[in-house]
């Protein structure tokens, strides 16, 4: 085997009452699409701040090419050859795309060179984009390409993409897969972060499997099965979700003409959306981020208010109720982002118990909260939804991602609620907590509630789904059976890929 | 070496530790200082924390920091409700001053009528008049989208145009040989917010101050408007999400501040200062901001800190008198208190590290 492209050994890196990294040891192969599987918290982003200059390791050693590579920052990492691609983008919506690209490079070519220098690799990557175009008017999937861009610019030995498909339609990953492949035909390693196991096996050749900062594993992903690498991420089995067959009964929730505009200046506004949901189904609303979801929880939840008509729950109107009215009535919701929007970080679990539950579960007489009952309630949903948490009285904060969104999500269905809209259910949920989640879905649906899930997890969507729909741009496509639906046919209903030559669905 | 690295959670004993750190930090510090200005510092610091309580002229401060605690903690309550929920009035001085002038108003209004129902009505007046000065921002605000800060902050000095012109007009006193000013209330004594007690200070405005804490307390402990005032200043979002109208919340908010100021510069005028006169307010409303935060926005966290900033005003003025320390130097002490209570602070969010040499 030829010298590796970057060797690492031995890193650790430990924080305050959490060790990060402990004693990983890997290598990096020149030309390798290289995978970093595991749960969220199990030190991957920790692992690449160091390997990009961010984060410096407490112990352990990085050799680029036979040399020690130790980098202080990342304008020494980027210098020996390192390129990364964030999940959250660094751009700036008022200048346009080659100005963006001016702002992260060292020696910046006047500015025509650089347009051209853009367009030559655009062209050869397969990534079209006009270097002319202002940030603030690209779909997420350019923008990854003006960061991705940034990178190449710089002759990039390797390339680091922390999630980089979960703001992408399936024929954007498609465009962003090719690429990818031709840049590892020259040589380029890639380390790729990502949580979409069926992606990493039609993309990496390698991956390391980290669990709670430690390598447990490495696999050849293309010979392992999706299964297996999640279960050597959580590092136990776990069930499947079950469904059990069931006929749908009557309309519940019904959306007639739904129109909102933007609710801020990069909001995106709805467009004449119209939907009936049933009881005893799970819609399925797919979409890449940014195109209406926000504010269509927002409106079924109450937080924006509508026409009267334009939202109706069992032929009443409701539209211009609030939440807490809605709720009174059995329409819940739960939204995606867990902390500041579904809970308050520094509340005790007790007091974000009550921040729904107040009117379903009565935990108030005359104003005056009952802050037992409420506490009962919250240590039921801890109990109910096996929360990892040491009690009730911490704050929200205290507890991890899934764990919190296990307590989320348990609030809202221990409330019996007669219609439940969730807004991204499962993300960045380990997996066994992710498949309990969908199991409660199933089971609300079961149970005879009308289920709407927001998700860009297309795996979760058709697993759990009845029928299903995407949001586009504030649109809402015809919904359709879930069964039977090809990705393919699911990525044009998202949009298809943004910015590119291909047919539109039309509405 | 020292290294600050954050907690995990914020330290519950710090909370209520740093305001008892800063305090002695700031007597140290503020030591240093009356040494450097060439006078003895532990005197100095007697004189400002000790006589006045158990000094030898003690029977008559002690009175005196009920009177001058009052008002503070009663308009610090009302702003901790807004400061709870990220709505700051700043303007609470205004309403005082506007309370004052309403409450005195009605008063007036009766003499020389002598009836149980006169002081019972001011102070609704006076309650009333802080409330609608309070709404103007309030209204602004959730109408027109504006500032709080800047709308209650600039009708402190409408308020005090106000002030001058009443004392100056329409409740100038007739029989005052065209002095500005009007009736002295303590002469009228269906009028006159008087010692309950004599001899102790405690007048209406003293327990009403203390109602104001029980009910805060209870307020934010218990009841679901509490809950709601404390989850819109952690998260406005999650307060929407959990049903609370932020619109109604700034009323509720800005006009129950107005309404306590109100009071408190009803009980005032109608007690201690006794009439409406042009340089009638001395500044509580903005004291008390730093009451309020100084009692970390907790209703007996404010009621000790009231306590304290009053026992500083009455000790510095003593300092300032017998010792001969200039007033700028008790203001520095004073504004001390309360950059030391900030800098503590930090304490409650990260902790300091002794870092030993690492070993390799």
């Amino acid at each position: 085997m030829t010298e590796p492209l970057l060797s690492i050994s031995g890193l650790t890196k430990a924080y305050p009452g959490v060790v990060a990294n402990d004693d990983v040891s890997f290598d990096i192969q020149t030309g390798e699409v290289h995978a970093l599987l595991g749960e969220n918290g199990a030190g991957k982003t920790t692992l690449v701040k160091m390997i990009y200059g961010l984060v410096k390791p407490d112990q352990g050693t990085m050799q680029m090419h036979g040399r020690p590579f130790a980098p202080n920052e990342p304008r020494a990492a980027r210098r020996a050859g390192v390129g990364m691609v964030f999940q959250h983008f660094s751009l700036f919506d008022a200048l346009s795309v080659a100005e963006n690209v001016a702002l992260g490079m060292e020696n910046t070519p006047p500015m025509r060179q650089l347009s051209s220098r853009i367009r030559d690799v655009s062209a050869t990557y397969g990534l079209p984009l006009d270097p002319g175009r202002t940030v603030g008017d690209l779909s997420a999937g350019e923008r990854q390409r003006v960061e991705i861009i940034r990178c190449l610019l710089q002759d990039p030995k390797l390339l680091i993409m922390d999630e980089p498909t979960s703001v992408l339609t399936p024929q954007e990953v498609d465009i962003l897969f090719e690429t990818l492949r031709k840049l590892t035909s020259e040589g380029v390693a890639i380390l790729y972060i990502s949580h979409k196991l069926e992606e990493i096996r039609r993309l990496c050749d390698q991956a390391t499997i980290l669990r709670h900062g430690r390598k447990v594993a490495t696999c050849v992903p293309s010979e392992t099965s999706a299964r297996e690498m999640a279960e050597l991420m959580v590092g136990s089995s776990f069930a499947n979700p079950k469904r059990t067959d069931h006929l749908p009964g009557d309309v519940v929730l019904e959306l007639k003409n739904l129109s909102l505009p933007a609710p801020s200046a990069f909001g995106i506004s709805l467009k004449n959306i119209n939907l009936s949901l049933h009881a005893g189904e799970i819609l399925g609303l797919a979409g890449v981020a940014g195109n209406g979801q926000d504010e269509l929880l927002a409106a079924l939840s109450g937080e924006i208010r509508t026409r009267p008509d334009a939202v109706s729950f069992q032929g009443t109107p409701i539209g211009h109720k609030g939440p807490t009215a809605r709720r009174a009535l059995g329409v819940l919701a739960a939204p995606e982002e867990r902390l500041g929007h579904a809970a308050a970080p520094d509340m005790s679990l007790t007091e974000n118990a009550a921040l729904t539950a107040i009117t379903r579960e009565n935990l108030q007489s005359g104003g005056f909260l009952n802050w037992s009952a409420t506490r009962e309630f919250a240590q039921s949903i801890v109990l109910k939804f096996d929360v990892r948490t040491p009690g009730v009285e911490v704050t929200a904060s205290a507890l991890s991602g899934g764990n919190l969104q296990k307590f989320v999500i348990g609030r809202e269905v221990l409330q019996r609620p007669v219609v439940f809209v969730v807004n991204q259910p499962t993300w960045g949920v380990d997996a066994a907590a992710a498949a309990a989640i969908r199991q409660a879905l199933l089971d609300l649906a079961a149970k005879g509630a009308g289920v709407i899930c927001i998700s860009q997890d297309l795996d979760e969507l058709l697993e759990i789904s009845d029928r299903f729909a995407a949001l586009n741009e504030g649109r809402m496509s015809g919904i359709r059976p879930a069964q039977g639906l090809s990705v393919e046919e699911i990525g044009l209903m998202m949009g298809g890929a943004h910015g590119m030559e291909v047919a539109h669905v039309s509405d | 070496m020292f290294r600050i690295e954050k907690r995990p959670q914020p330290s519950r004993l710090w909370t209520y530790l740093t305001p008892l750190v800063a305090v002695v930090i700031t007597m140290i510090v503020g030591g240093a200082l009356f040494a450097a200005l060439g006078k003895n510092p532990v005197e100095a610091i007697r004189t400002i924390f000790w006589d006045p309580l158990f000094g030898e002229f003690s029977f008559y401060y002690r009175p005196q920091l009920l009177v001058k605690a009052a008002p503070l903690i009663l308009i610090a309550i009302g702003l901790s409700l807004g400061f709870r929920a990220g709505i700051w009035n700043i303007g609470a001085e205004g309403q005082y001053i506007i309370g004052a002038l309403t409450g005195a108003g009605v008063g007036l209004a009766f003499y020389p009528l002598e009836a149980a129902y006169i002081f019972p009505l001011m102070v609704l007046a006076g309650a009333l008049g802080g409330w609608a000065w309070g709404m103007i921002p309030a209204v602004l605000k959730t109408r027109f989208g504006t500032n709080e800060i800047l709308v209650s902050l600039m009708l402190v000095y409408v308020a005090e145009q106000l002030l001058a012109k009443m004392a100056l007009g329409l409740l100038r006193n007739p029989d005052g040989r065209g002095f500005p000013g009007s009736r002295n209330l303590q002469q009228y004594s269906s009028a006159h917010n008087a010692e309950i007690i004599a001899g102790t200070g405690v007048h209406w405005g003293v327990v009403a101050a203390l109602i104001a804490v029980i009910f805060a307390y209870i307020l934010f402990t218990r009841h679901v408007l509490g809950f709601h005032i404390r989850l819109t200043g952690q998260s406005p979002k999650a307060a929407r999400f959990a049903g609370v109208n932020p619109a109604r919340l700034a009323l509720i908010c800005l006009g129950l501040s107005g309404a306590l100021a109100g009071l408190a510069g009803m009980f005032e005028v109608s007690g201690p200062a006794g009439q409406i006169n042009i340089d009638f307010n001395v500044g509580y409303g903005f004291t008390a901001i730093i009451v309020a935060f100084l009692g970390r926005l907790h209703p007996v966290g404010i009621l000790l800190a009231g306590l304290l900033l009053a026992l500083t005003f009455i000790g510095g003025e003593n300092a300032e008198s017998n010792l001969g320390l200039p007033a700028a130097a008790i203001q520095m002490f004073q504004g001390m208190l309360l950059f030391f209570l900030l800098a503590v602070d930090v304490l409650t969010h990260y902790r300091l590290r002794w870092k030993s040499a690492e070993v390799a």
